[in-house]
């Protein structure tokens, strides 16, 4: 049973909601992508978007767009994974609480900083009484939730399930993970980003929606042939000996992917390990990124899904992604390879249909 | 009551609606202004804040948020000095 | 995907044990969890009754086998995981694919909100890094895999009240499509002033012990632990020595789509939950002999879980309890601890007692167990865990 993507809704620190794919390349210079947001009232009642935080706007605006797409009206599940869930309602709580010593606190802040706000409100605004799941394990985070969805679909008893990876910036969570040494502390333009050759990277966010299927149609965007993660590999051999067995699984090996996107995000140590990668598997493959674009967070792996899916389906590579090699001349299989930290690594591989 | 309504509308982050919107007498739920549960609760800690009334149990909400009149009406009888 | 997955094992920590057998003791001894604050700082203290570990996280810490300083939520995980690993008979996990699946509801969250008021005084070098490292859900589930030498596959599921149930249905598909070959399912959380003062807003706690579908019933009482259950494939449930426990012979996840935290008045959500394990186990509802209940004590949870058990077993009620009545809501964790309860019913004929009820519900007049026995015929156990964000989540355990 083949998986397949019928439609997507990406919103990110690039125009993705709206417009061409990916034509106009936004440049920052700051540390901080912050994400490009539509009018949100086109999909959400005023009554309900004044509770709304944020990162639960993102979502359910990128889970409406590939509804849309897919012409779905009533997914058969929503699955959700996001590693950080509604950080500015917890900021908001936790402060008064402190500040207000636990006295007269009041509970939207509180009921919106659970986890499976995104999937519960989603499933709230389309009336959806399916199956509806909240995985919220770090850079795994997508990844469980599309292996969620596989695994299902593979049942064979449901038609389509609404997917996706989503995580927020506030002004306290950068402070605090700025002062775990993540991010650059020189100015750097994130077009230059892959090529930076100091530590640290550009902390992104931004939410990614899949509709997925397993009946082929005509506005099918790609094919969502394999996945896997592999947590805490000891060395590159241990990457690459997954990577081999990963893609012997799905009947290809290396040179057979015309496309590898890699989660290069510019920090020298992490990225050190991607060359390791590519010089030892993929040498004559054109090699792509896609963290300048979409800065880097746990779920950065679900823009990269959306990218490379949109790529297979145009047959067209937006400006400026290429890191190494030379852009195919068709493109049927494209690889993501995307660490984190270098303890996470996640493996997707899609197929052109 | 004037005063009222602008606190509703700030605590409830009521977007897109003025104080002056608000009709004295217009049902504050379900289809009125459309406001649930979790809004009851906010109002009960709005109470509180700022006129210093508890309200103890949340069963009295639909009654005293009824509309703004009645939410006064309950402010006025209720207030500590 | 095919085979049946078993449970092997199971272990518990919360606010009547330990240990498993402590809470069957104390479930025997009709001793409830929920007292006066003693470890958390909060101005609720001597206000709000919880079911705490009765324990500090030093001696946590020292029964983990972890440093004192990390999250109780992770020491609690740990010292369950242990036991339910142990109880499995299972022996060296090098020889198993091995995975983790651990759900909770605030992550380190016990370590943050300590975190959080340094930050706040002096922001944004305040605090100790620390205290923050281990913050994320999905953190707390890793320590514990580290220390456990899992790594094959680790996630973390964050459903609220169902979190942990759907842990156990997410670690049974990974077993059904070849991912692993042992599962280690369930939850964990520990009480924290996020979440007390959380709950507190809603209006939903009660001032005096739970009371669970009593007509009387004011709210519920928090409280914290972790419960794992170890999921086994067909092919190692045939090596175990004594057997498996029992088999997860169905399970669904319905969302109640009404309302962010109450449910729907006819419990439209627990309904589908309910009625979908049991056509995934192939069976009726009079096949139930006991159902675990969500039964967190609220008004609205009881009345609407009530109704739905109702609509699905009418006329024949099976023996129930709201294990809740004792462990107070343990949150991520219960859906993992009352997964150990229900599976270990099976096993043993177990019906646990509902503590604190008199008077059964005006709405729907169901009277639950009040007394603990064993060595009954329960052939097959419900456990319903329905939370926030209208997620409902339903387990069938069998003896086949």
């Amino acid at each position: 049973m083949n998986i397949y993507i019928q439609g997507m809704g990406c919103v990110s620190p690039q125009q993705t909601t709206d417009g061409p794919f990916l034509a106009d390349i936004r440049e920052y210079e700051i540390h901080r992508l912050k994400a490009v947001e539509p009018d949100y009232k086109q999909w959400i009642d005023l009554k309900l978007i004044r509770r709304m935080g944020r990162v639960v706007k993102m979502g359910v605006a990128a889970a409406r767009l590939s509804l849309q797409e897919a012409a779905v009206t009533m997914p058969d599940a929503i699955i959700t994974g996001t590693a950080y869930g509604c950080l500015d309602d917890t900021g908001v709580f936790l402060s008064k609480m402190i500040s207000q010593q636990e006295e007269m606190l009041t509970p939207t802040a509180f009921i919106q900083s659970t986890h499976n706000t995104v999937g519960g409100q989603i499933a709230l605004l389309l009336g959806c009484h399916a199956y509806n799941n909240t995985f919220v394990h770090k850079a795994f985070s997508f990844e469980s939730a599309l292996l969620d969805s596989i695994m299902i679909l593979r049942e064979g008893t449901v038609q389509h399930i609404l997917t996706g990876g989503l995580d927020e910036i506030t002004d306290h969570s950068h402070a605090i993970l700025s002062r775990f040494g993540l991010y650059k502390q020189e100015p750097v333009r994130n077009t230059a980003l892959l090529q930076s050759d100091t530590k640290g990277t550009i902390a992104g966010e931004g939410a990614a929606f899949f509709t997925l299927g397993t009946v082929m149609a005509a506005h099918t965007v790609a094919q969502l042939t394999g996945l896997t993660t592999l947590y805490r590999p000891a060395d590159i051999p241990e990457i690459t000996g997954a990577l081999q067995v990963f893609l012997a699984a799905h009947a290809c090996n290396a040179e057979d992917i015309d496309l590898l996107i890699t989660g290069r995000n510019g920090d020298v140590d992490e990225d050190s390990a991607y060359e390791a990668i590519t010089q030892a598997l993929f040498p004559q493959t054109a090699v792509a990124g896609f963290k300048h674009l979409s800065g880097e967070y746990p779920t950065a792996s679900a823009f990269a899904t959306w990218m490379a899916a949109r790529i297979l389906q145009w047959q067209q590579l937006p400006q400026g992604i290429l890191f190494s090699g030379a852009a195919p001349a068709k493109v049927r299989k494209i690889l993501i390879c995307n660490g984190y930290q270098g303890t996470h690594y996640s493996f997707i591989l899609l197929n052109a249909i | 009551m004037a005063d009222l309504k602008a606190q509703i509308v700030e605590q409830l982050n009521l977007q897109e609606v003025k104080p002056e919107d608000i009709g004295n007498d217009q049902p504050l739920f379900k289809e009125g202004l459309g406001l649930d549960s979790i809004d009851a609760l906010e109002l009960i800690v709005l109470l509180q804040q700022h006129y210093h009334i508890r309200i103890a149990n949340p069963e009295q909400g639909p009654e005293i948020f009824y509309s703004v009149r009645s939410m006064a009406e309950f402010i006025t009888a209720h207030q500590k000095q | 995907m095919t085979g049946n997955v078993w449970i092997a094992g199971g272990g518990v920590i919360c606010g009547i044990g330990a240990h498993l057998q402590a809470c069957l003791e104390a479930f025997a001894h009709m001793q409830p969890g929920m007292q006066d604050m003693q470890y958390l700082r909060s101005i609720h203290r001597g206000v709000l009754p919880v079911a705490e570990v009765k324990a500090d996280n030093a001696e946590l810490a020292a029964r983990a086998s972890m440093p004192e300083h990390i999250s109780r939520t992770a020491l609690l995980s740990k010292i369950a995981a242990d036991e339910a690993w142990a109880s499995s008979g299972l022996g060296a996990r090098g020889q198993y694919r091995v995975g983790f699946v651990s759900a909770n509801t605030v992550g380190g969250m016990d370590k943050t909100e300590d975190f959080f008021a340094d930050y706040l005084q002096q922001p944004p070098t305040g605090g100790r890094l620390q205290q923050v490292v281990h913050h994320e859900c999905g953190s707390v589930t890793e320590l514990v895999a580290d220390a456990m030498g899992i790594r094959h596959h680790v996630s973390t599921i964050s459903t609220a009240c169902s979190s942990g149930a759907n842990a156990l249905m997410y670690g049974s598909r990974l077993i059904r499509n070849n991912i692993v070959d042992v599962v280690i399912a369930g939850g964990t959380d520990a009480l924290t002033r996020f979440t007390l003062n959380g709950f507190n807003t809603l209006m939903i706690l009660d001032p005096a012990a739970c009371r669970p579908f009593d007509d009387t019933r004011t709210g519920l009482n928090l409280g914290e632990g972790a419960g794992y259950v170890v999921l086994v494939s067909d092919a190692i449930a045939a090596t175990l020595s004594k057997g498996p426990w029992c088999r997860l012979s169905g399970y669904a996840n319905a969302n109640d789509a009404y309302h962010q935290t109450a449910s729907s008045p006819d419990g439209t959500g627990n309904y589908l939950a309910m009625k979908g394990a049991l056509e995934m186990s192939g069976l009726q509802p009079e096949d139930i002999a006991y159902i675990n209940l969500h039964g967190t004590g609220t008004q609205n949870n009881d009345d609407a879980e009530g109704k739905a058990i109702q609509r699905l077993f009418a006329p024949h009620y099976p023996a129930m309890s709201s294990t809740k009545s004792f462990t107070g809501h343990t949150l991520g964790a219960s859906g993992g601890i009352e997964a150990v309860f229900a599976a270990l019913a099976v096993q043993e004929g177990i019906i646990y007692p509902n503590a604190h009820f008199t008077t059964p519900m005006k709405e729907c007049p169901l009277v639950p167990a009040t007394a603990f026995s064993s060595g009954n015929r329960i052939p097959h156990v419900m456990s319903n865990s329905f939370g926030f964000g209208g997620n409902c989540s339903s387990l069938v355990f069998s003896k086949q």
